[in-house]
């Protein structure tokens, strides 16, 4: 209670504040809202999507199209009941133009439902990845910057046929919507490629002991895909390690990022020379992802950062960088239910850090898929080194839209593994 | 033993039954129609095995608190906050010094500390107030979680076991036989194999401490009537003190044996102290065997569940805890 008090006397100092100013400025602030993690288990990697917001504002002097930005930050705990309760209050207490967030899957979902109550409002979503939030039953005032897990695995398994000649292979994922999406993803490639996938293990979200999961994996297949992550990734590698498990593995984009590479302990060396897809690469050398690496690690004081910035801070730069290109497009000028706005930001190419970034007619993300290999650096830390780049990946991985709606929603058993769809 | 089977023959000869379903599905060589019927072998020795080991984990936690409990009534809610803490101060010693095995006894004295510590500035100053200490160790574990995850970060923390105990082990248990009669022994990490043998050699010696020492007889006078036992003249706050302290440094070993098989991270705390009181409450609150028992239960339901119905293991735990508490509410080796 008390805490909440104090949040709010600052809030409102905090915006006496930011009103008095504005007043010296030429037109009147613009106000925009943040849906962010920052508390829980994503609160870490909420607050690198914070630096993310911060770093695109700083550079653009906090000022879009004459306008001063004037941020108000929420906080949700991935649920989709705190984020459309933050939302509200950004909306209906605070008054927000635009919105920047949500953070995790579920909250964007629901995120989308409540954006269609709020038409005169424009949502760009923050890093959210369910596949669901733009292809089915879309909001027009929604837009998604990132790609979602099937688009984060594109390219994913035709590499492994092609270049590592895996034919069969199992998967093991934890049993909930995101991993689902991400193995429709890379079964569509596999499948299409000529690979064919034996087993589908799908074990609860937060399991630490995979013991008797890895005996029942099958010996005879060419790789295990694995679509685990955080510290459950880590346990499995551990005690795959311990059971003296030697299979190749494929890992999924959570299986390789941050918090599995930097884990203490040796259970992550089990990933060394996996390939794995994501949209972003650490080691990439493409040029403005090189300047935002080093953009990043001169504004924030070390031991306050990531060593690079993660997909969170990527995700909320692009969404904040979309947002101010085109209120400097438009001239500060939301008017007319933020018509012209929304048609700048449905027209955008985004020459983000990660590669090119147009939306579809659903508001959603076409852009660049990284095919990555785990690699040891000098230093002995380990990094992702990116072994191919595929370019224009949509929602639909290349199939049209009715071959595409036949395979229906991804599921434990979903897609099939067909050579076409 | 011999009253027991005097008293329900019935359930005697179910559960003489079962161990021996047990033992042959252990030991014997499967026929095919049962590897058809529900899958290798393998993948049932191994979820037998890791139910144990993993048992054994759940004991090393839930004995200090069911000990605690059964002495003096403490439910104390800060226990999953031992655990963390004892993992991590494991990591911290394995790391820098090289020596897995110097963990234990480091994680033993440090937790065991703090143990004294809250005994002697919590616990005492609210006895007999229940309430008041869950309340109080409830805030004490969200404050302690928080300073940890400021002090160690949300990383995930891994303690590498040593050489001579990382991989697999060749065990004499037949898992299949090959088409030229050669028969195919099952593997299984040896890590886990040797911490379920510590936390047998635990179990054991609590269990002769408490029933073979004078230290021991104090304790159990102390379960069964405090104020008398204090008015014979033992002195009690010393036995309680004690008591915590070896409580608490039960679960600081089981964070360093945790941290070996498993993973290290904020939110370990309050999964581990869920699952102990899952152990004590099917086992019976305040019993050694019962938390045996409970936690043998609990680790061979997960690792059975995650197997055979994935799905569904997650419910399978507190499906047993409510089967308990219907029918036997004080616990399967509680006194009532």
């Amino acid at each position: 209670m008390k805490r909440s008090l104090l949040g709010t006397i600052s809030g409102l100092a905090l915006v006496t504040a930011g009103a008095g100013m504005a007043f010296a400025q030429d037109g009147e602030p613009l106000k925009v809202g943040v849906l962010v993690t920052l508390e829980g288990t994503y609160a870490v990697p909420g607050e690198d999507g914070v630096r993310g917001i911060k770093l695109a504002l700083d550079q653009a002097d906090n000022m879009a199209g004459g306008r001063k930005i004037e941020l108000t930050t929420v906080s949700t705990d991935t649920t989709p009941d705190t984020a459309v309760r933050s939302a509200r209050k950004l909306v209906e207490q605070d008054g927000v133009d635009i919105v920047i967030g949500p953070l995790s899957g579920s909250e964007g979902i629901a995120i989308r439902d409540y954006a269609k109550t709020q038409p005169d409002v424009t949502f760009i979503n923050g890093i959210s990845g369910a596949q669901e939030t733009t292809l089915v039953d879309p909001a027009d005032n929604f837009f998604r910057f990132n790609m979602e897990g099937a688009q984060w695995s594109a390219g994913l398994g035709e590499y492994v046929v092609n270049e590592k000649g895996y034919k069969t292979v199992a998967t093991i994922g934890e049993d909930y919507s995101f991993i689902y999406t991400q193995v429709l993803g890379f079964a569509i490639g596999f499948c299409q490629a000529g690979g064919e996938i034996t087993d589908r293990f799908w074990v609860p979200l937060g399991t630490k002991d995979f013991g008797s999961i890895i005996a029942a994996l099958p010996d005879d297949v060419d790789a295990i895909y694995l679509g685990l992550g955080g510290g459950d990734a880590v346990n499995f590698l551990n005690q795959y390690q311990q059971a003296g498990g030697e299979a190749n593995l494929i890992g999924g984009t959570i299986m390789v990022d941050g918090t599995v590479l930097n884990s203490k302990g040796s259970a992550k060396e089990a990933l060394i020379g996996v390939p794995s897809s994501g949209p972003q690469a650490d080691t990439y050398d493409g040029e403005n992802w090189v300047k935002f690496v080093k953009a990043y690690q001169e504004h924030f004081p070390e031991g306050e950062r990531f060593p690079t910035p993660s997909l969170f801070a990527t995700g909320y730069y692009n969404a904040t960088n979309a947002m101010l290109q085109c209120v400097d497009q438009v001239n500060g000028d939301l008017g007319e239910g933020q018509a012209a706005f929304r048609d700048c930001l449905a027209n955008l190419e985004l020459d983000a850090p990660n590669g090119k970034i147009t939306l579809d007619e659903n508001r959603q993300a076409i852009g660049t898929n990284f095919i990555t290999e785990v690699v040891e650096k000098d230093d002995g830390t380990l990094a992702n080194e990116v072994v191919e780049v595929k370019d224009g990946v949509d929602q639909r991985l290349g199939l049209s839209k009715e071959s595409f709606d036949a395979i229906g929603l991804p599921g434990r058993d979903v897609p099939e593994c067909k050579t076409s769809y | 033993m011999r009253a027991f089977a005097r008293r329900h023959p019935v359930w005697t000869g179910i559960i003489a039954l079962a161990a021996a379903v047990a033992l042959w599905l252990i030991f014997a060589v499967w026929p095919d129609g049962l590897e058809d019927a529900i899958g290798r072998k393998k993948v049932f020795l191994n979820a037998f095995f890791n139910g144990i080991t993993l048992g054994g984990l759940y004991f090393l936690v839930a004995s200090g608190f069911t000990l605690i409990f059964g002495l003096m009534r403490n439910v104390n809610l800060a226990h999953g906050s031992l655990y963390l803490l004892g993992g991590y101060i494991g990591y911290y010693v394995a790391d820098s010094t090289g020596y897995w095995l110097l963990a234990f006894p480091v994680a033993f004295v440090v937790v065991g500390f703090f143990g004294i510590l809250l005994q002697m500035l919590v616990f005492r100053r609210m006895e007999g107030e229940d309430l008041r200490q869950t309340l109080v160790t409830i805030g004490i574990s969200i404050v302690v979680a928080d300073l940890m995850l400021w002090g160690f970060g949300g990383d995930f923390y891994n303690i590498n076991p040593p050489e001579w105990l990382s991989g697999p082990m060749d065990t004499f248990f037949v898992t299949a036989v090959k088409s030229n009669g050669e028969a195919v022994y099952m593997k299984y990490p040896m890590v886990r194999i040797v911490i379920f043998a510590a936390s047998v050699v635990v179990g054991v010696a609590m269990w002769l401490a408490l029933n073979r020492t004078r230290i021991g007889m104090m304790i159990r006078a102390g379960v069964d009537d405090r104020d008398m036992l204090s008015a014979t003249g033992a002195r009690i706050q010393l036995v309680f003190v004690g008591v915590f302290a070896f409580g608490a440094g039960l679960a600081g070993i089981a964070g360093v044996v945790g941290g070996t098989f498993q993973t290290i991270a904020p939110g370990e705390d309050i999964r581990f102290l869920l699952a102990s009181l899952v152990v004590v409450i099917v086992g019976g609150m305040g019993s050694i065997p019962g938390a045996a028992l409970g936690a043998l239960l609990i680790g061979l339901a997960e690792q059975f569940g995650s197997v055979y119905f994935p799905t569904y293991a997650v419910v399978l735990t507190f499906l047993i805890m409510v089967t308990v508490l219907a029918f036997r509410p004080q616990g399967l080796m509680g006194q009532g």
